[in-house]
């Protein structure tokens, strides 16, 4: 038990450390400045020659956006005709059939949101072909337009008065180029060395200790999994994603890939203090993030390896803590850890059954993504937590008595409007799907049937299971309580309207934001000013999202997860 | 601060006309422009209909529970209005003081060259009328020819009359101001209606009130939280049939209207108008409530030197006599007096005070037979020729170094040495004469105001960074600047260096205010941020500027920016307030929703409230009498202290944010208590 929580003591402790140097790191990519990764200058220089782009193009806001909304909706179809024709395609050795074109319609949505829910199993729904260039390219691609228009972000502050943000070409290009690919090489190169497979042959057939035959799938798995975890993408190679023995085989690679989780978040938090040479800012960003973070961790550690009260009750010993739905190689501590690490990133693997943590911990997992800006994901999880600060400087402007400004630039109506429709839309699209499903299931349950009668805990778990869903679904998170038949028309409808929403509204909201601020006039500091890098500040943001984001799900949260917990 | 502070906040006559406003108010039509409010308006006809319907039928909970709930959100509605409505009753109030200087007047209205006596309400823009002594002006206006004395304590409050003149800058003239001597003719410059006061009325009386740019981005964000909880409350029901708990109406409008910011809500038009109003006591009539606002975010202030930073004249400070001359120091002392007899200057009569503390009298001197000597341009000197032959001049020190060299005399080294530094402490030397020989030097002192260093201290906490603009030369200029406490000058002052400055602040991104009367003020009022025209001032800088400051104080710019900060920070620390309530009644409420239904939740029961019913009555009951409890708050705004911006969010954190979670605890549960009784 020791052990255990001294593994997840070292695993944070090798986050918050080399989360410093790789910030610093970023800030010089986007910067562009000179640093040893400029050997992929050649590279870079050839894609832009053959994508016809101009790298040193200033795009204003509007461009970028366009430019990046674009992207994503050609990758889009590109996915969609790859899966729809796989069969057709080179590297099948299982023979594997195609996507039949909803199915296709579901995987491309949700990986090209960055969401990676997945309606299908790795091992029979793709071929070799398509986990590369479709699941492994949406998953370098989707993480890279959240950093790039972060970056946007970055360079528009620290531009004093500007019409334009810099160019989302170059910005994604180099997130590929120098980060996440040399990353996912080292990730990668340990998980081989730990046994996980790499190569192109079919399933291998093994005899099994009985005496009997046992198929085992294989294939680039090592290839997929360090840009899943690198990238806050989370569909994994096998369907049953980190708790597969060959996706995750010891608990070295675990932690690796625990580690993969949050190091790009974290790093991304610290590399804003240093592109804006404002490190006391990112720094008391950075606490207040930890800090949620680790009370999320606290928590579902004590609860998953305290054990279920009512397996005490049977008299059954649980030195292990509560281990339903988790693997022994791992134990009940690193499930805990990494059921807070993948939610409060947009993350969505996991190496457990969430649907079988305690109910306090699947509360936490919820509440992460409720509020989905605890570090969340690359890119877009710090562009959530600046509306909630431009919705704290607003208010605390106001108490220091100035009209509100963040970062020498006014706040004013028009910000305010885009910020509050931003931190609006979460909760609203989280709880109304929720209310919808919990409305049919009450009042209609003919349809429910004729779906095949959605959830296998009724009660206070199944609501959990539907609010999960949709909060999976809007924090771009994947992961789900595995308990709900989600494979049905109104499943895969619902949550894929709301994968959409999700993803692109947020973005090109925050991107307005920033975009019309630069365009206004630069007011220097004075000792009348707000200091928003003060631990005054961290704290009042802090209470801000802890009221609007998190109170709001209280209702709901008091009929399922917490009911269930008193019930216990 | 010419602040009424002895009357009291809610005098009878207000509140009652304040009381009658909250029922005329609940009008939906005005209603909706507070959106907030609207949906607890909506919210009210729904228990309405509720309570109607538990006649019938007690599904939705007892008749007495949802009238209580009906008359709490009434109420609750009511209490809203009446802060908006008392903040309105004190404005117009104060305005009606003022209003009363300008009650029907006779004007000698001037027609073809003939006088004609009308009503001050017929006078158009362009009439001209004329006054003599003893008239009251019966409308604003430009004196186009003669000059006068007027008696302005009718708006000022300042009793010492002053004098009005066509022609350069003191040609103002204000209605309900009386003329004490001479005659003038004036030419009317507002419609009836249309002046300033009139404007200012219309402000506070809601006709022509538009929201700020600042209330408009708080309104929008308000309107953001209600609408995220009508989707919490809305979404309830669905989530409670799954659950198979019943939830009735009047529990989710409760819910509702508690968790919105009703608190903010409900006053924050009380907050604007009272920082209108609040300016308006401070005499500063202002034209929009955004150039109060705008106050608030003041980063430069242009002072003039006189007036605001020095006491309008230079004062003799001490007397250092020549010791070349072997005469006695009280000798000196008399010939100085006596060079003073003639000059009724203020500076002249500074030397005659200063006299006095040596024990010298006027009476001691013998000036029987002597000739005064008047200052002229040309000898830049004045002084007496005395009977028995003795000539005493005093001078600026060229023109007695002329005087005493041509006589053939040496101008002592010494005197040149003390000279110089005078000079450079910011003083300005006389020289005297005494029968063409250097007898000594007066040193005159411009005297800083006391207790100015602490304001510009103040200020420089505030964030503000203050500038004196001065005619003086820059060496004079630096000392005083340096003395005062202030961060910058302008020396040698033109007009436009002004405007220079402004226009190089603001490329700098920073709002500047400034305070004029002249002229040519008018285009630097016109750039500046805040501008504040004296009422004493030309009609054009008057239209320039965006305030009037109808005591004519050159300090009144640093109480127009607490004005200013103040109604920021009372907007900010109320919502703050408002917000943070949410938590307790979250704790009080969600608990009394599903505890029948499911009573494991009775653990959520932290307040351990009587039960649902009174736990439910209680949150709303204190939603409602905070807004009557914070509305002296909101009228007299949150006090400023310069200390810093980030230990003002520090203080104003704890104070409305961490006593905003706590108090309702603690209210909640004191009116469970009682409400218990009845539940």
């Amino acid at each position: 038990m020791n052990t255990e929580i001294l593994g997840i003591a070292i695993q944070i402790i090798l986050l918050v450390v080399l989360s410093y140097p790789l910030g610093k790191y970023i800030a010089k990519v986007y910067k562009g400045e000179k640093c040893w990764s400029d050997f992929m200058t050649p590279i870079e220089n050839f894609i832009y020659k053959v994508c016809g782009i101009d790298p040193k193009e200033e795009m204003g806001w509007k461009k970028f956006l366009k430019t990046l909304l674009i992207l994503n909706a050609f990758w889009f179809l590109w996915g969609m005709v790859l899966l729809v024709i796989q069969h057709l395609l080179p590297l099948n050795p299982d023979g594997n059939g195609p996507q039949t074109p909803d199915q296709a319609f579901n995987t491309c949505i949700s990986f090209m949101v960055n969401c990676n829910l997945q309606h299908y199993s790795g091992e029979s729904g793709l071929t070799y072909f398509t986990q590369l260039f479709v699941i492994m390219l949406f998953q370098f691609i989707t993480a890279a337009t959240g950093m790039a228009a972060m970056a946007g972000i970055m360079k528009s502050i620290s531009l004093k008065t500007t019409r334009t943000i810099g160019n989302f070409w170059y910005f994604l290009v180099r997130s590929c180029t120098r980060i996440l690919l040399p990353l996912s090489l080292i990730v990668g190169f340990i998980l081989i060395v730990q046994g996980t497979p790499m190569g192109f042959d079919g399933k291998m057939t093994i005899p099994t200790l009985e005496g009997g035959e046992q198929t085992v799938s294989q294939g680039p798995t090592a290839a997929i999994v360090p840009i899943k975890q690198l990238g806050t993408n989370g569909g994994g190679y096998f369907g049953v994603n980190s708790s597969h023995p060959l996706e995750n085989p010891t608990y070295l690679t675990n932690m690796v890939e625990c580690w993969s989780i949050l190091i790009i978040p974290m790093a991304m938090v610290l590399a804003f203090g240093f592109y804006l040479k404002r490190k006391k800012l990112a720094y008391s960003i950075y606490g207040v993030m930890l800090f949620a973070f680790l009370v999320g961790v606290g928590i579902n550690t004590y609860q998953e390896m305290n054990g279920n009260p009512r397996i005490d009750d049977m008299g059954i010993a649980q030195e292990n803590g509560a281990m339903e739905g988790k693997e022994i190689r791992i134990g009940s501590g690193d499930t805990a850890l990494w059921s807070i690490v993948t939610t409060v990133t947009s993350n969505g693997s996991v190496n457990g059954m969430h649907d079988s943590t305690m109910p306090l911990s699947g509360m936490m997992e919820m509440l992460n993504m409720q509020i989905n800006t605890w570090f969340g994901g690359v890119g877009v999880g710090w562009m959530n937590y600046y509306t909630f600060i431009i919705i704290a400087v607003f208010i605390s402007g106001l108490m220091v008595g100035r009209t509100p400004e963040f970062l020498g630039k006014k706040v004013e109506a028009r910000e305010m409007k885009i910020a509050t429709i931003v931190a609006l839309l979460h909760p609203f699209v989280i709880l109304v799907g929720t209310a919808l499903s919990s409305y049919l299931y009450a009042h209609n349950p003919e349809f429910v049937e004729s779906e095949g009668g959605w959830l296998n805990n009724p009660g206070f778990h199944g609501l959990s299971e539907m609010l999960y869903e949709y909060t999976s679904c809007a924090a771009n998170n994947g992961s789900g309580f595995e308990g709900l038949g989600d494979n049905t028309w109104f499943w895969n409808y619902t949550c894929g309207l709301v994968l959409i929403l999700s993803r692109f509204i947020p973005i090109v909201g925050q991107v307005a934001i920033a975009g019309l601020l630069a365009e206004k006039k630069f007011i220097p500091e004075s000792a009348g000013t707000l200091k928003t890098d003060t631990v005054t500040f961290g704290v009042m943001t802090f209470a801000v999202i802890f009221i609007i984001a998190a109170l709001s799900f209280f209702p709901v949260h008091a009929l399922s997860t917490i009911a269930e917990h008193f019930s216990l | 601060m010419k602040e009424n502070t002895s009357a009291s906040l809610f005098p009878k006559e207000q509140v009652i006309e304040s009381l009658k406003q909250s029922f005329v108010k609940l009008n939906p039509k005005v209603m909706i422009k507070n959106p907030i409010m609207f949906t607890v308006e909506v919210s009210t006809v729904i228990m309405l209909l509720v309570t109607g319907y538990s006649l019938f039928d007690a599904s939705q909970g007892s008749f007495g529970y949802n009238l209580s709930v009906f008359i709490i959100l009434f109420i609750t509605l009511l209490f809203a209005n009446f802060a908006e409505a008392i903040a309105e009753a004190r404005g117009k109030a104060q305005a009606d003081s003022l209003r009363k200087t300008r009650e029907e007047t006779p004007a000698k209205r001037i027609v073809k060259d003939k006088i004609e006596v009308v009503t001050s309400s017929q006078l158009r823009k362009g009439d001209i009328f004329v006054c003599e002594a003893g008239d009251v002006i019966p409308a604003d206006g430009e004196i186009i020819e003669g000059l006068a004395s007027i008696d302005e304590s009718a708006i000022t409050g300042e009793s010492a009359p002053v004098i009005r003149e066509a022609g350069g800058d003191k040609s103002s003239v204000t209605g309900g101001t009386k003329v004490l001597s001479d005659q003038i003719k004036v030419l009317v410059t507002t419609q009836p209606g249309e002046s300033f006061l009139d404007k200012m009325i219309a402000l506070v009386e809601g006709a022509s009130r538009k929201k700020t740019p600042n209330e408009i981005a708080l309104t929008i964000l308000l309107a953001g939280f209600t609408l995220v909880f009508i989707i919490v409350c809305i979404t309830l029901k669905p989530f409670a049939d799954y659950s198979h708990t019943v939830i009735t109406i009047a529990s989710l409008i409760s819910l509702f209207v508690c968790l919105i910011p009703t608190t903010i809500g409900g006053l924050l038009s009380a907050i604007g108008i009272a920082g209108m109003d609040r300016a308006l006591r401070a005499n500063v009539i202002t034209k929009s409530g955004k150039a109060v606002e705008t106050a608030g975010d003041i980063d430069t202030l242009l002072l003039d030197k006189t007036g605001t930073i020095t006491i309008g004249n230079r004062k003799a400070t001490k007397f250092y006599c020549t010791p070349t001359m072997n005469m006695e120091f009280h000798e000196f002392i008399r010939y100085c007096m006596l060079s003073s007899v003639s000059d009724n200057t203020p500076e002249g009569k500074s030397i005659i005070e200063l006299a006095h503390e040596s024990n010298l009298h006027m009476r001691s001197l013998d000036t029987t037979g002597a000739r005064m000597v008047k200052f002229s341009a040309e000898t830049k000197c004045s002084g007496i020729d005395l009977a028995d032959g003795t000539e005493i001049r005093k001078g600026a020190y060229e023109a007695i170094r002329k005087i005493v060299e041509s006589a053939g005399n040496k101008f002592p080294k010494e005197t040149e040495e003390l000279v110089q530094a005078i000079s450079s402490n910011g003083g300005t030397p006389l020289v005297v004469c005494v029968n063409k020989q250097v007898a000594g030097v007066i040193e005159l002192q411009d005297i800083i105001k006391p207790g100015i260093q602490e304001r510009f201290e103040r200020l420089r906490k505030m964030g503000v960074k203050t500038v004196m603009v001065t005619g003086d030369n820059p060496l004079t200029a630096k000392y005083i600047a340096e003395k005062a406490g202030v961060d910058d000058f302008i020396a040698e002052a033109k007009p436009e260096d002004k405007m220079n400055y402004i226009r190089r602040e603001q490329e700098a991104g920073k709002l500047v205010a400034m305070m004029g009367d002249g002229t040519n003020d008018a285009p630097a009022l016109a750039q500046a941020n805040v501008g504040v025209a004296m009422n004493s001032g030309t009609q054009a800088a008057k239209e320039a500027g965006n305030m009037v400051d109808l005591d004519n104080d050159p300090t009144k710019l640093i109480e127009i920016v607490e004005i200013g900060k103040q109604l920021l920070m009372t907007r900010g620390t109320l919502t703050t307030f408002s917000i943070a309530n949410d938590v307790a009644k979250y704790f009080a409420i969600v608990p009394a929703l599903f505890m029948v239904a499911i009573p494991e939740l009775a653990a959520l029961n932290i307040m351990h409230l009587h039960s649902p019913e009174s736990a439910i009555l209680s949150a709303i009951i204190f939603n409602a009498i905070i807004i009557p409890i914070l509305i002296p708050l909101a009228l007299k705004g949150v006090k400023y202290k310069p200390i810093g911006a980030s230990a003002l969010l520090r203080r104003n954190l704890l104070i409305y944010g961490f006593g905003g979670i706590l108090a309702p605890f603690i209210g909640i549960k004191l009116i469970d208590m009682i409400v218990g009784l009845f539940f």
